[in-house]
């Protein structure tokens, strides 16, 4: 399972060009809580947020996450996607809720 | 790494400037990578730094983390010119946090910082003056270290 699994099962939008879309998803986290993450986060995992702000990527770099998604419409400020460029973070967005993309994703993962 | 090699240097760290948050820890990650330290250690230096560096960020006007690397330790301390902990106990609760309502709107100040720095260091150290600054000082063992 990767990161280009989920963007087609979720019709994400995939807004980076730079990620690696082939990079292996080990499991999802959802937070809004940047420590959080920090925290309990796994490496490999998919990271599902309503933040939008720059430090998102600075938190997916350190813990290698596999990707960031962005749910309910929101999209990522423009400092955001180049700092994501330059990291080669995936960021894709959304119009499902964090609760259905979150459900989708656990279908996909453990069902 | 060469027996008995010492790897130091610093980062000025520019409090409010959250574009470039995470940089320095970011950076700090990266040398210990090329150094060959155990992944395992490396995830921990990486989250304890980059939550004291968020800290300098929110609360600081300034601040320097400065870095030793040594065969046996990795230590990191940081030094801001920032309001000071009046009290360092209620701080190090998990879930107090004195930062502003918008700061905790981007996902920060849910009061984990300072536990989190603790649980991923070996040693963990916090002094501070109110009105001068805080000083955090973060070492993680290479040999003999908690393995979690």
């Amino acid at each position: 399972m990767n990161i280009r699994d989920v963007v087609e099962a979720l019709s994400l939008e995939v807004k980076t060009t730079k990620g690696d879309l082939e990079h292996r998803i080990t499991g999802c986290y959802i937070s809004d809580l940047l420590s959080d993450v920090m925290a309990n986060a796994k490496e490999g995992e998919v990271w599902i947020t309503l933040q939008t702000h720059p430090n998102i990527v600075a938190v997916a770099a350190l813990k290698n996450l596999s990707g960031i998604i962005i749910t309910n419409k929101r999209t990522p400020e423009e400092e955001t996607m180049k700092k994501a460029e330059d990291e080669r973070i995936v960021i894709a967005v959304s119009p499902l809720s964090t609760f259905e993309a979150g459900g989708m994703i656990y279908k996909i993962l453990r069902c | 790494m060469a027996q008995n090699r010492h790897i130091e240097g610093s980062f000025h760290l520019t409090g409010g400037d959250f574009t470039n948050a995470g940089a320095a820890s970011s950076e700090l990650k990266s040398i210990m990578s090329h150094l060959n330290i155990s992944p395992d250690l490396v995830r921990r230096a990486a989250i304890a730094t980059f939550e004291a560096e968020m800290n300098v960020i929110i609360h600081a006007v300034a601040g320097v983390m400065y870095y030793l690397i040594t065969p046996d330790l990795i230590k990191v301390v940081l030094n801001d010119m920032g309001p000071g902990i009046p009290d360092i106990e209620q701080a190090m609760q998990e879930g107090f946090s004195t930062a502003p309502d918008w700061i905790r709107e981007m996902g920060w100040g849910a009061g984990m910082g300072l536990p989190n720095m603790k649980k991923n260091s070996d040693e963990f150290r916090v002094d501070s003056v109110v009105g001068e600054g805080t000083t955090v000082e973060i070492i993680i063992k290479i040999k003999e270290g908690k393995t979690q």
